[in-house]
């Protein structure tokens, strides 16, 4: 006769549901007057391993949105594809793409009805709005959300945040005699502060690294200026009224 | 009209689907098109999606309570100020701009102050989410009940909708304690509306983690016959003694003032400014800065009056 493991019915046992794991990696989205950058990194590890070197965060919804998803990894797969998914209905309902304010308000609806059972993703929502600006929406887990000119989610949040306070805000920065801080930078200086804020937070961060992709949107009618020496520049689409969405792909340290 | 009005207007709340496998089959015919962002809740209620556990307020806690574990992954952004008060010229609606997880501050420009409509204000204290969701479906419900009744909704029925609603989730692990401020047939009126279920009328309230910094400077200056410039600067000067006390509030300030006509934005004030300079040149400033360094210069031993010169 087999006796049951004694052993192990003489100790209390807990067992709980734990569906989350987080899966490191830093999203950032910064607004321009006419544009709108969103990046993200593209590592993903499970405490120290890495589990691959190319998982895209940053992720294109229309011809003037991106969405950048960070946190637990299959949570922002499965919420970007079902978004996606209620834009196309949306296209096929009124035969065009769903703005981004419009969009902005979805994904907290869609947060929130997830109020007890939340996803683990924090959404970062880049893009132009229909008057022309560039904009970022941040969201928490179950959906609050906010219209900023810029932000940083996920693992280095907390490092690339004051940079960016002090960089796009200019804060406890005291202007130059008879002269006034931008209230928006150009487009050439935000993509060096990206670029600058990812190289940093590889340094000082293991969860950080491999790879950086960025993703530019521009508003109908505004020119190329400011991105003429970037190189491996990829455009992706271009609408009628001339707003464009490019992507940029850099190596970023893989140790 | 009326297939419009029924559309919306569907159940009460309460509506929670249990089904976690799949939620895609509760999708209404509205979710096709857009129903302004709110095509969940073209049924009255959206359904929400609960984990299948015994007991699923005990799953959210383990995951998102920070105040038992600071270690949880999901952090709901916590600590407030905020205050509303009723006087002789309307009401006057002050709050602090910090969202803080743990002791990191997520955000030190979040609008705690919701605009339901252009009669109608509500707070934000507790998790941001339920008060932003919760106030703006209220928001939707008063638009209803104007097409309905054919007159604005008054302010006690409106937070009563939404104290009957948040009630209808009590023990799920709703967090939020929210003032509804407005002017209606009665009046001024400031209701309180919190998710266990309390609804107070009142003149004067104040919640959150700063309150109590709060409300020792309202109590002191707080009369009914304030004037409108004062009592601006009363919310304003309470929300900075909060900002400056409670280091889980501050930031700005943002004020609003609710009069017959409907509510009025009246400004942003940086505290870290309102304790240098003062609110600058506004109805009510008293002109100089908040912070008592001014009031004791060369009276105190920090700053010790100048030795008089040796004989």
């Amino acid at each position: 006769m087999i006796m049951p493991d004694m052993d192990s019915l003489a100790h209390p046992q807990e067992r709980r549901f734990n569906p989350y794991t987080e899966n490191g990696g830093t999203i950032l989205a910064i607004a321009g007057a006419d544009f709108s950058v969103i990046a993200g990194d593209t590592r993903q590890s499970e405490g120290y391993s890495i589990q691959t070197r190319y998982a895209p965060k940053v992720f294109r919804l229309t011809d003037r949105a991106v969405l950048a998803v960070n946190g637990f990894a299959a949570d922002g797969n499965m919420f970007v594809k079902k978004v996606k998914q209620r834009l196309e209905w949306y296209h096929h309902a009124h035969a065009k793409d769903m703005p981004l304010r419009a969009i902005a308000r979805l994904i907290q609806t869609m947060l929130y009805a997830r109020r007890f059972f939340p996803y683990y993703v924090y959404n970062i929502l880049g893009g132009i709005e229909e008057d022309g600006t560039g904009a970022v929406y941040s969201f928490d887990p179950v959906g609050s959300y906010e219209r900023e000119a810029c932000r940083a989610a996920g693992a280095a949040q907390s490092l690339v945040q004051p940079f960016l306070d002090n960089q796009i805000y200019f804060k406890n920065q005291e202007a130059a005699q008879g002269t006034s801080h931008p209230s928006h930078l150009p487009l050439e200086t935000v993509l060096s502060i990206v670029i600058d804020s990812f190289t940093s937070a590889t340094e000082r961060h293991i969860e950080v690294g491999d790879g950086l992709e960025i993703f530019i949107a521009l508003s109908k009618g505004r020119t190329l200026q400011g991105m003429e020496s970037i190189r491996g520049l990829q455009e992706l689409t271009v609408t009628e009224d001339g707003e464009r969405l490019f992507v940029m792909r850099r190596d970023l340290k893989k140790d | 009209m009326n297939s419009i009005l029924q559309r919306y207007s569907g159940s009460n709340a309460g509506g929670l689907s249990k089904s976690t496998i799949d939620e895609d089959n509760d999708f209404s015919d509205a979710m096709w098109g857009s129903e302004a962002g709110f095509g969940t809740l073209a049924k009255g209620v959206p359904g929400f999606v609960v984990p299948s556990v015994p007991d699923p307020a005990a799953f959210l806690r383990l995951h998102t309570d920070d105040h038992a574990d600071p270690s949880c992954r999901i952090k709901i952004q916590h600590g407030t100020t905020t205050l509303a008060f009723r006087f002789q010229g309307g009401v006057i609606v002050a709050v602090d701009s910090r969202a803080t997880a743990g002791s990191y501050v997520a955000s030190g420009t979040v609008k705690k102050v919701i605009e339901i409509n252009p009669y109608l204000l509500g707070t934000m204290a507790g998790g941001a989410a339920d008060c932003q969701y919760w106030e703006t479906y209220l928001g939707m419900h008063c638009r209803l009940h104007e097409l309905r009744n054919r007159e604005r909704i008054s302010v006690s029925a409106a937070s009563k909708y939404l104290s009957n609603l948040v009630y209808s989730y009590k023990g799920m692990g709703l967090s939020m304690g929210t003032m509804i401020c407005g002017w209606d047939k009665t009046g001024p009126a400031v209701f309180y509306v919190d998710s266990d279920g309390t609804r107070l009328k009142g003149d004067l309230f104040s919640v959150g983690s700063g309150s109590t910094f709060a409300y020792g400077v309202l109590d002191q200056g707080y009369r009914w016959d304030l004037t409108d410039e004062e009592a601006q600067e009363l919310g304003r000067r309470s929300i900075y003694a909060a900002g400056h006390r409670d280091a889980f509030s501050g930031n700005t300030c943002n004020l609003y003032h609710v009069k017959e006509d409907g509510w009025k934005f009246i400004g942003n004030y940086d505290i870290t400014k309102l304790h240098y300079e003062g609110p600058g040149d506004v109805a009510g400033s008293p002109g100089h800065g908040y912070g008592y360094d001014m009031r004791v210069e060369g009276r105190s031993s920090a700053n010790p009056p100048e030795a008089p010169a040796q004989a």
